[in-house]
């Protein structure tokens, strides 16, 4: 597969996006963490963050949000978390996968019994 | 535009209830069938993205030096898999290139497992992902991909190639078949299963 690639044709966009910002203080959203809106956006937003309350309108990756926006997972992590700070999307994470360890044997019960499904 | 990205308006959205995305990597060396295999078992047309980190793998320094050297670029592929009403797996294809294994932590960190694909014409090309996996305790298992004009190897023979210990399950498969793609993944997590279940008794 090809990589497409970034927007460096206009490293001005993606500062503008990210307001300088170094990176997202959201270390919690993790590739797939999924992401809903709570509002409708609203006038004066930035398209990004539209298109975001668009796509999250039922709950979205936010790997699969970087993809549809077509912007590097950094970027995209930093305009959630602006929607997060604002309360305007929450991320669910009720059980989140414990890093460097097994998760649970229930948990990948389930994850077999979905696998046999299909 | 690139033409693997599906438009998000034609892509079936996860249901209401979806609450737990999970993760599984799909690594090995350049063409070995990674986007075949994602692609076979995912609901969606795989997606692409990438991530953009400095040399130094902590996060976009300056964005508006993006184009600077001391960036690098990695993209990867991805596929859905909806478990029931709260589960979904998503399924990555890993690049091929070794520097990827710099962002490991930071985009697969918590990944449930992974999956070695191996071409038993180039086994070598999978010596570095084994040994990168077993360096993360990353839990895995090793599939062959049975391309028509390679010499047919046993699986012995391509374990004792490899050096993986007896306890790494071991698979043959055609990463284009999507029966024979989601079995991998099955044996996957049953290997996860019972490392978990050996575990929880102990
Ligand atoms: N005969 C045969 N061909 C396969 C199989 N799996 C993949 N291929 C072909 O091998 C080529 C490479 O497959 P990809 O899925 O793109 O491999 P990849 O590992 O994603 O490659 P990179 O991302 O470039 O590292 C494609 O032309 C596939 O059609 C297989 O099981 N059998
Ligand atoms: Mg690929």
């Amino acid at each position: 597969m090809t990589g497409r690639p970034v927007d460096l044709g206009e490293p001005d966009r993606l500062y503008t996006l990210t307001g300088g910002r170094h990176r997202s203080d959201d270390a919690c959203l993790d590739l797939v963490t999924l992401v809903v809106s709570e509002s409708d956006p609203a006038p004066g937003m930035t398209s990004e963050h539209v298109r975001i309350l668009e796509l999250c309108r039922r709950p979205t990756a936010v790997v699969e949000v970087s993809a549809d926006l077509r912007l590097p997972v950094t970027v995209t992590r930093i305009l959630l978390g602006d929607l997060l700070a604002t309360r305007r999307v929450t991320a669910r994470h009720p059980r989140p996968v414990p890093r460097a360890t097994l998760p649970d044997s229930t948990l990948l019960k389930q994850v077999l019994d979905g696998l046999h499904h299909l | 535009m690139d033409s693997t990205t599906s438009d998000p308006a034609l892509r079936a959205p996860l249901g209401p209830a979806a609450d737990t995305g999970l993760k599984i990597v799909v690594v090995g060396g350049f063409g070995v069938g990674k986007t075949t295999l994602v692609r076979s078992v995912s609901e969606i047309r795989p997606l692409n993205t990438e991530e953009v980190l400095t040399q130094a793998g902590v996060g976009v320094d300056d964005p508006s030096g993006a184009a600077g050297k001391n960036t690098t670029t990695v993209a990867f592929d991805f596929g859905r898999i909806t478990l029931d009403a709260r589960l979904v797996l998503y399924v990555f294809g890993a690049p091929g290139q070794k520097r990827f294994w710099f962002l490991w932590e930071r985009l697969f960190g918590g990944t449930l497992g992974a999956v070695v694909l191996v071409d038993t014409r180039r086994l070598a090309d999978s010596w570095y992902a084994i040994d990168r996996l077993e360096h993360h305790g990353t839990p895995f298992v090793v599939a062959v991909n049975r391309f028509a004009e390679a010499v047919p190897h046993g699986l012995a023979d391509v374990r004792e190639a490899l050096s993986l210990s007896a306890d790494v399950p071991m698979l043959d498969c055609d990463a284009r078949e999507r029966a024979s793609a989601t079995s991998v993944l099955i044996g996957l997590v049953n290997h996860l299963y019972d490392l978990s279940t050996a575990r929880e008794t102990t």
